[in-house]
């Protein structure tokens, strides 16, 4: 290429890099922003359950299989639209899935599932959110996978959807499960 | 009618929306000073583009008060921010740390303006280089020579 077709096409050339940069920009959700805590243990608390709250479940009470743990509220309009996905997976008996209702009023939580159905095994109520903020918690609804060990292994930010199942945290779950 | 029902609904949603906007001041104007200078430092999860201090969503009221009852603990503020960052990431921080994977994000727009500093000595000195009037070959100088020396006709 001679110089004055290298110099014709230069600006073509920075223009279709600044596209390239910019197109890659626009698919990536500026929502979802990587948790420091996976890979950590999962933080300690002890919460009362849902369904009885003379009764207290902590961190450790939980160690020892593969769970979700799935951040909801009764205000939280997302978590309508994954409620259903969360139901079908209770279901098939493939994962426990715990609840934290997060900054909610029982007596409107324990409606909700009355209303949409209760897939979780318990749900623990943080209704100051205090341990929403030692999980990082920013956008409800959120789904953290823990293993064994107690160790956050995933974090699902917004709805879990059946692509989100089927390709990611049910693969997880089995991989985790079988070590 | 169900039109009309919609905006009252709306209206009523902007009405509760508003009433949250109620700040979370303590009776300690110290402490609320100190507060506010690490809260200024945070980005506000929900609201990306406002610091915790600007924003009034319910996320960023909670660790307010977070900041609040550390402080009165006596905790500094690095120890402060770095209870945020273990919990949610270096993004929390609004001026981000220079480590390996913020690098190109610190030091891009240097290596940018030492890129164009370069095109434009080289393209000045190639247009110096062009704009030096090329000296005249023998042959044209005789040419010259020789029709400067020829007397005009008529």
């Amino acid at each position: 290429m001679n110089s004055t077709t290298f110099k014709r096409f230069l600006p073509l050339g920075i223009f279709v890099i600044l596209v390239g940069f910019l197109g890659i920009g626009l698919t990536l959700n500026p929502r979802e922003v990587p948790s420091p805590l996976i890979n950590k243990p999962l933080p300690q608390f002890k919460l009362a359950v849902l369904s009885q709250p003379d009764k207290t479940i902590a961190a450790q009470d939980l160690a020892g299989q593969v769970w979700l743990l799935n951040v909801w509220a009764s205000w939280c309009v997302a978590c309508r639209i994954e409620h259903p996905v969360l139901v079908e997976l209770a279901k098939t008996n493939q994962v426990p899935i715990y609840g934290l209702n997060y900054k909610d009023k029982s007596p409107a939580a324990t409606a909700w599932l009355a209303n949409f159905g209760n897939p979780y095994v318990q749900s623990l109520v943080d209704a100051d959110g205090l341990v929403g903020i030692d999980l990082g918690v920013y956008g409800v609804p959120e789904t953290f996978v823990v293993d064994k060990q107690g160790v956050i292994r995933y974090k699902q930010i917004g709805p879990v959807t059946p692509e989100a199942l089927r390709d990611t945290i049910l693969p997880l779950v089995k991989k985790l499960s079988s070590s | 009618m169900f039109k009309y029902l919609f905006i009252v609904l709306l209206v009523a949603v902007g009405a509760v929306a508003q009433a949250k906007v109620a700040p979370n001041t303590s009776a300690d104007p110290a402490l609320e000073a100190r507060m506010m200078v690490i809260a200024e430092e945070l980005r506000c999860l929900v609201c990306q583009n406002e610091t915790i201090a600007a924003s009034h969503a319910d996320l960023a009221i909670d660790l307010k008060n977070q900041i609040r009852l550390k402080l009165t603990q006596g905790q500094s503020q690095q120890q402060i921010l770095d209870f945020m960052v273990e919990r949610y990431g270096d993004f929390v921080l609004y001026r981000p740390p220079l480590k390996t994977t913020t690098v190109l994000l610190w030091l891009g727009p240097f290596v940018l303006l030492v890129i164009a500093a370069l095109m434009l000595v080289i393209n000045v000195r190639r247009r110096r280089l062009a704009a030096q009037p090329a000296a005249l070959s023998d042959a044209d100088a005789a040419k010259a020579r020789a029709l400067l020396a020829t007397p005009p006709h008529h």
